[in-house]
């Protein structure tokens, strides 16, 4: 396999997760505005942040959040290479590049999800048509994922595809995490008191785990328990130790693929002992900002390593 | 002027005698609603949009993907005339690699006096480092596609002959695998021949002409200038059937005197190359230094007989337009028979009596670039403007060596389907030739390219062409 066929599916599937998690986290903005009077415009910054593309926004529009201009920001701002469409774009021409390793099913899944975004985000989103937008971005996405499931070999395709998707995943999870931590933490040390109802709501619809939280832990939200959720429970999706296991077993059907064991694999591997080996008062107690920084820059290095030693570029 | 009177392949030349090889489709389509063709017609294109085969158009301030509208009536061949077809381009296609080596080599066409020295010498496409060179299987062009018009029910002329890179194959594919999809019982009536196996036959093909070093199974693998290339989709599709790597320049480099390509596993070599870059940015070393989609060195690998290039470089002088109006001279030459097929007659303006001629009839003829493609550049006299002829007529005396000039010919027409049921319009043909050291294979069909607007004689995709799929029938 070529080294830029694996950097192409590697970023392909990081944009389809980039595009899936902004529509996600302005659902979750959206949410708030609708349970809670007076200004939400902090919540939109908070979310520009989590998304990381705060910094760009306020170089275009000085500072002056609001929702309409972040949501048009997040969505379609060709200025900002994070936006919906230019996420989906950078997925589509990854997937141009690599069409030789997809499956055809998967091609047209990625394909129709260019033509039907590309057509949904053209002009500014209507408010009313903001809900339906959201939920298409997610559906195709979807279907992308669905097909690569149902129709790709398990073979080294099959491993870039999924290290791209759950780095992803990881960055967007731990920023969340990052950005909300100024919340949790006092309720983490006034130990047993509830959380503020929209806030933790906030928290878990941005990752879609309202229901699994309330599965696994009952109605009574606690930060302590929100912090487990999202960095240690191995049966969440989008949890920090499930995103690592993932990155490390599709890492190592990699080296006994290839029967090569490269420096990634090591630092895949110290970066799931410690995420595994802590237990969540740990976290807490070292510092959950520090935790989540530590964790952001250890995963970027890791994706670097991974880029260098399969020769994404040279 | 009379207006001559058109072929039209369904319905002949008066149009109202319908011809045999179109007996069961008429009977099929006559039965047929045509509401449901409509929305079929739909179907294809969306088929064909979701699929991504569309083409970027040059020359637009934004690149915009676009299709190639397709249409739902088959040009359909009878086995016999194909039969006579393929005798006629195997003869052309053994007559260019004959006319390729002899000019790389000793040049004894020139010798004996049948091309002038000049033509060859003085020509852009001509490539002095190939001089010598002897390609792996005496293999000059693997894949060629011979554009082919008819005027008649017998009158089929070679318009031009595309022995560098030639493109299309794709859609010939995929109009296929799309009328199979939308109309199975069409094919469950009429005999139509198979063009499905063409990837294997070209994987085949190439591995055919691996260098001798290559072991048993030869790497093959098709180099692409990339995704923003206007025939990016037919390379990966033809990487994809093959089954073999689609590269770019920044994925190959030489190292130890072969051609290797950057993988998850470190470099591996390469044996042959299909290339769909033109020669002059395959190698900056060698050639057009600025070129960022070839690979520094590979003219060297090749010279030494360590990879396989197809087509080979500087094949292009074969299918020069100046060249073409030697053709039947070419084809006698090489494989001592008339020509088979016939060309259009042509006019060099090179040639002094020619360009009077040219001059004095501009609004009878067809004028093209000697080296232009894809119908740009060129002057269609009967209609156009006095404006465009006057203006044509400066640049024409301007360089005159760099234009030839043909009678604008009756081309057939097949029907297409349109709102008002079927309407004539004139077609093209490409059928796809492939080059092995102990064969020839043709594919049963082609490439039809037929002109959307009524009247219109310019079938290039990138003027507002469509096509069609291409039958041959079983005999």
């Amino acid at each position: 396999m070529l080294g830029k066929t694996a950097g192409g599916l590697f970023w392909m599937f990081r944009y389809l997760e980039r595009s899936e998690n902004t529509a996600r986290l302005i659902e979750a903005g959206l949410r708030i505005a609708l349970t809670r009077s007076g200004s939400t415009d902090e919540e939109w910054t908070s979310i520009l942040q989590t998304t990381a593309v705060l910094e760009g926004y306020n170089a275009v529009y000085d500072g002056v959040v609001t929702r309409e201009t972040a949501i048009d920001w997040m969505l379609r701002d060709r200025a900002n290479p994070s936006s919906v469409l230019n996420a989906i774009d950078a997925a589509r021409s990854n997937a141009k590049t690599v069409r030789t390793a997809l499956t055809r099913e998967v091609w047209e899944a990625v394909n129709d999800c260019w033509m039907s975004l590309k057509d949904a985000l053209a002009r500014k989103v209507q408010e009313r048509d903001l809900p339906h937008v959201l939920l298409l971005i997610r559906q195709k996405s979807a279907f992308v994922r669905g097909a690569l499931h149902g129709t790709m070999l398990r073979n080294d395709i099959f491993n870039f595809a999924r290290i791209g998707t759950f780095m992803e995943r990881a960055d967007n999870t731990a920023r969340i995490l990052d950005v909300k931590y100024y919340v949790l933490l006092p309720s983490v040390a006034a130990v047993g008191s509830s959380l503020d109802n929209v806030q933790w709501q906030t928290i878990l619809r941005s990752v879609s785990g309202e229901g699994g939280f309330q599965m696994a832990y009952g109605q009574e939200p606690r930060a302590r328990e929100i912090c487990q959720f999202l960095i240690l429970d191995s049966r969440m999706p989008r949890s920090l130790a499930f995103c690592a296991a993932k990155i490390c077993s599709n890492l190592g059907y990699l080296a006994s693929d290839y029967g090569l064991r490269h420096p990634s694999h090591e630092m895949c591997d110290a970066i799931t002992h410690k995420v595994n080996g802590l237990g969540i008062d740990e976290v807490l107690d070292k510092g959950l900002h520090e935790f989540i920084q530590t964790f952001l820059k250890e995963n970027s290095a890791l994706g670097q390593q991974i880029e260098v030693d399969y020769r994404f570029y040279q | 002027m009379e207006k001559p009177q058109i072929f039209d392949e369904m319905n002949g030349l008066g149009g109202d005698a319908l011809r045999a090889p179109y007996a069961e489709f008429s009977t099929w389509f006559e039965s047929e609603n045509p509401s449901r063709l409509r929305k079929k017609q739909r179907e294809a294109e969306d088929l064909f949009r979701l699929t991504g085969i569309t083409f970027n158009v040059y020359g637009r301030a934004e690149a915009s993907e676009r299709l190639i509208p397709f249409d739902i009536v088959p040009r359909i061949i009878s086995g016999r005339e194909w039969a006579r077809l393929s005798r006629g381009i195997e003869q052309r296609v053994r007559a260019i690699n004959a006319f390729l080596f002899d000019i790389y080599h000793r040049q004894e066409i020139i010798k004996a006096g049948r091309i002038p020295a000049e033509m060859i010498a003085k020509n852009e496409a001509f490539l002095p480092q190939m001089m010598g060179v002897n390609p792996a299987g005496g293999v000059y062009t693997h894949i060629v596609g011979i554009d082919l018009v008819r005027t008649g029910p017998d009158e089929f002329f070679v318009l031009e002959d595309n022995a560098r890179t030639p493109s299309g194959v794709s859609y010939m594919l995929e109009n296929r695998e799309t009328m199979l999809q939308m109309f199975p019982e069409l094919f469950a009536k009429t005999r139509v021949m198979p063009v499905s196996n063409y990837p294997k036959m070209l994987r085949r093909s190439l591995a055919a002409c691996a260098p001798e070093m290559a072991g048993d199974k030869p790497t093959v693998a098709v180099l692409t200038p990339g995704i923003h290339n206007s025939a990016y989709y037919e390379h990966s599709f033809l990487a994809d059937k093959m089954g073999v790597e689609l590269v770019e320049g920044n994925d190959l480099r030489v190292i130890d005197g072969r051609v290797a390509m950057r993988t998850t596993q470190g470099y591996k070599a390469i044996d042959v190359l299909y290339r769909r870059v033109d020669d002059n940015f395959l190698d900056p070393l060698n050639f057009n230094p600025n070129s960022q989609l070839g690979v520094p060195g590979i003219m060297d690998v090749y010279k030494a007989g360590r990879i396989t290039i197809a087509n080979a470089p500087g094949t292009g002088i074969a299918d020069d337009k100046a060249i073409y109006s030697y053709m039947p001279d070419i084809v006698e030459f090489y494989t001592g028979e008339k020509a088979i097929l016939q060309n259009v007659p042509t006019w060099r303006c090179s040639e002094a009596d020619s360009l009077a001629y040219v001059l004095d009839n501009l609004s009878d003829l067809v004028v093209k670039e000697v080296h232009g493609s894809g119908g740009y550049g060129m002057l269609i006299g009967p209609t156009a403007t006095k404006k465009e002829i006057e203006a044509f007529r400066r640049k024409l005396k301007a360089r005159p060596a760099n234009y030839i000039a043909q009678p604008t010919l009756s081309l057939s027409t097949v029907p297409i389907f349109t709102k008002a049921g079927l309407a004539p319009r004139h077609v093209d043909l490409r059928p796809f030739v492939l080059v092995s050291p102990d064969r020839i294979d043709i594919t049963p069909g082609g490439l039809t390219r037929v002109a959307l607007k009524k009247g219109s004689l310019v079938v290039n995709s990138s003027q507002g062409g469509g096509t069609k799929d291409t039958w041959v029938l079983e005999e």
